[in-house]
């Protein structure tokens, strides 16, 4: 098979992510919260500060370093609780129909009629800032496109031969669930959910730049955006690094769920067998 | 004959529910077949033959469901048991192959770990047992090198071997009746030579009783004792299949009989047009009153076309259902 460019880049820009995400104590030059020196505040980007320092002297290239854990944490655990819920209810509505799917459908519409971000930062107003509301509250707000998709899977995926031939031979709903309809429907809801997981991370910087998300001193790719919000112009490398970041981690992961959906899709795939 | 049959079906009603009125789609239907016999049912598409099979595995759907008779299977009524009941019975005591093997593996799981499941679902097996019980199971369906094969998923087997995989999975439990619904119409005729033999030959050996159900007579009655013929819902004749072909008694068997291409015979060597039956089968809605082929019978008179002939005996356990029967 033919590596595809996107897949390649994609994948190879999420790697980076995560690999800067997990050796950052190693990577990092200085411990990102704790070395203020007011001595070196706002450097420009130079051999020593690779990625300038801020107003109290910290280094930026450490703290986008250490800002990777908390961006890609929240992408990857708030969208996996998504494609869980969706998963969930668009497989069950799809395959039992009846007044379930009539509930689950109302459901998703709700979801998709009021804006995820504006319902999250309701979610967060309640629940308050930090690491472990703003997961919840992007885990419970994107779900709506995984259900969609998983319950029209499931109503095409219902009548396929194999489907019928489990229920004649004895497999209770679950099981058919699990066993016949889960699995052939994962490519679109991986392709989703690597899709979902570059607006999470996008979610989480802008609900962290609203000063909703992780709490300062704590690096987050989106609170130090905020943060550097005041001195665009006489510091620009406050907002250039951690801006280019986001974008680079997003742009890798959309490439990598475009370059999924193309391996994936059931008709390139018939066409590869 | 061996005492209580296998299973029995008496005065079978199956209604299809067209929004505001229920239309009896099968209606009347009675047979029973014995542990280890081999049972074929045999009509054109849309007589109720296969819905009958549903009926019998509990697996209507509305708009279908039963609207009266009785099911049993070794004696006990199965039409009313709770769906756990109907589905422990499933797969396990009656299993069920298809027409389609193509669609009826599932795409993205190794044939091993399905024939294996069954193991697991119905006998409590542990993965590791079952995986080498389904190796045994290819074995016994004449795959070579099962047990490289049980790792190949449904697209790298041939349609003959998947079919050969379906009949491994149906008889994976050792279950008492197999329904095969037109199980080999879509493979070639060597292929299907080989298919039908196999089964034939696993199911006598564990005495498993065949239900075989499809529209070719001269592929049931080869392989089943006897034969019942349906048309639009209700059972016409009922015979030992030689006595279908030597002697059939209702005018529709006799049309069907008359209709198949014989080797050697004048029609299968051009020189006259096969037999056909004119008209067509009427649809449920419109299901004729009195006898339901009376628009298609050359010998239809005027009883046939008021009352609905009652069912005849004939030698030899034959049944039929016509006024004028010979």
């Amino acid at each position: 098979m033919k590596l595809r460019a996107n897949l390649v880049i994609g994948g190879a820009l999420f790697a980076l992510a995560i690999l800067v995400g997990l050796l950052a104590p190693w990577l990092a030059h200085t411990d990102p919260i704790m070395d203020a020196n007011l001595m070196n505040a706002e450097e420009a980007p130079s051999w020593t500060w690779w990625f300038g320092t801020d107003g109290q002297g910290r280094d930026i290239y450490s703290r986008v370093v250490y800002g990777a854990r908390v961006s890609l944490t929240v992408g990857i655990v708030s969208q996996l609780i998504n494609s869980v819920i969706g998963v969930a209810l668009g497989l069950s509505a799809g395959y039992w129909g009846g007044w379930w799917d009539d509930v689950v459908n109302a459901l998703t519409n709700l979801m998709l009629a009021i804006p995820s971000l504006i319902f999250a930062l309701a979610i967060m107003a309640v629940l308050g800032p930090g690491l472990t509301s703003l997961l919840i509250a992007l885990g419970l707000t994107n779900w709506s496109f995984t259900c969609r998709i998983a319950r029209a899977s499931a109503l095409s995926l219902r009548s396929q031969g194999y489907v019928q031939a489990a229920t004649v031979l004895g497999y209770g709903d679950m099981r058919i669930m699990i066993t016949q309809l889960l699995p052939n429907m994962l490519g679109p809801i991986v392709v989703i959910g690597t899709l979902g997981m570059g607006s999470a991370v996008l979610s989480e910087a802008a609900l962290s730049f609203l000063g909703l998300g992780v709490r300062p001193p704590f690096p987050s790719w989106g609170s130090m955006l905020s943060e550097a919000r005041d001195q665009i112009t006489t510091a620009p490398w406050l907002s250039v690094f951690p801006g280019l970041a986001i974008f680079l981690t997003v742009l890798g992961l959309n490439l990598l769920g475009d370059g999924l959906r193309d391996i994936l899709d059931p008709q390139s795939r018939s066409r590869r067998t | 004959m061996t005492g209580s049959p296998l299973i029995e079906v008496e005065d079978l009603r199956i209604d299809l529910n067209d929004g505001s009125r229920k239309v009896p789609a099968v209606e009347s239907v009675s047979f029973r077949i014995d542990r280890g016999e081999t049972f074929g049912l045999v009509g054109e598409s849309g007589c109720g033959k296969s819905i009958t099979a549903l009926a019998l595995i509990g697996l209507l759907r509305p708009p279908l469901s039963i609207g009266g008779g009785v099911i049993r299977f070794e004696g006990r009524e199965i039409q009313h048991l709770s769906a756990a009941k109907q589905r422990a019975l499933r797969g396990n005591r009656i299993a069920m192959i298809f027409q389609e093997p193509m669609t009826a593996l599932n795409p993205v799981s190794p044939v091993g770990r399905q024939i294996a499941e069954m193991f697991v679902l119905h006998k409590g097996k542990s993965w590791r047992e079952a995986n080498q019980l389904a190796v045994d199971a290819l074995a016994s369906v004449r795959v070579p090198a099962p047990e490289r094969r049980v790792k190949d998923y449904p697209h790298q087997l041939s349609g003959g071997m998947r079919q050969r995989v379906m009949i491994a999975i149906a008889l994976a439990c050792g279950p008492d009746l197999l329904i095969a619904d037109e199980p080999t119409t879509a493979l070639d005729v060597t292929v299907q030579a080989e298919i039908i033999e196999l089964m034939r030959n696993l199911c006598a050996e564990r005495r498993t009783a065949i239900l075989m159900i499809s529209h070719d007579l001269g592929l049931v009655a080869n392989v089943c004792r006897r034969v019942a013929v349906m048309y639009a819902g209700r059972i016409v004749e009922e015979r030992g299949s030689a006595d279908i072909f030597r002697s059939p008694s209702h005018p529709y068997t006799q049309g069907l009989v008359a209709s198949l291409p014989r080797l050697g015979s004048r029609a299968a060597l051009g020189r006259t047009r096969l037999k056909e039956i004119a008209g067509v089968v009427p649809a449920i809605a419109s299901f004729p009153d009195g006898c339901r082929f009376n628009p298609r019978c050359a010998q239809a008179t005027d009883i046939c076309r008021t009352t609905a002939p009652g069912t005849d005996l004939l030698g030899a356990g034959g049944l039929v259902r016509c006024h004028h029967h010979a």
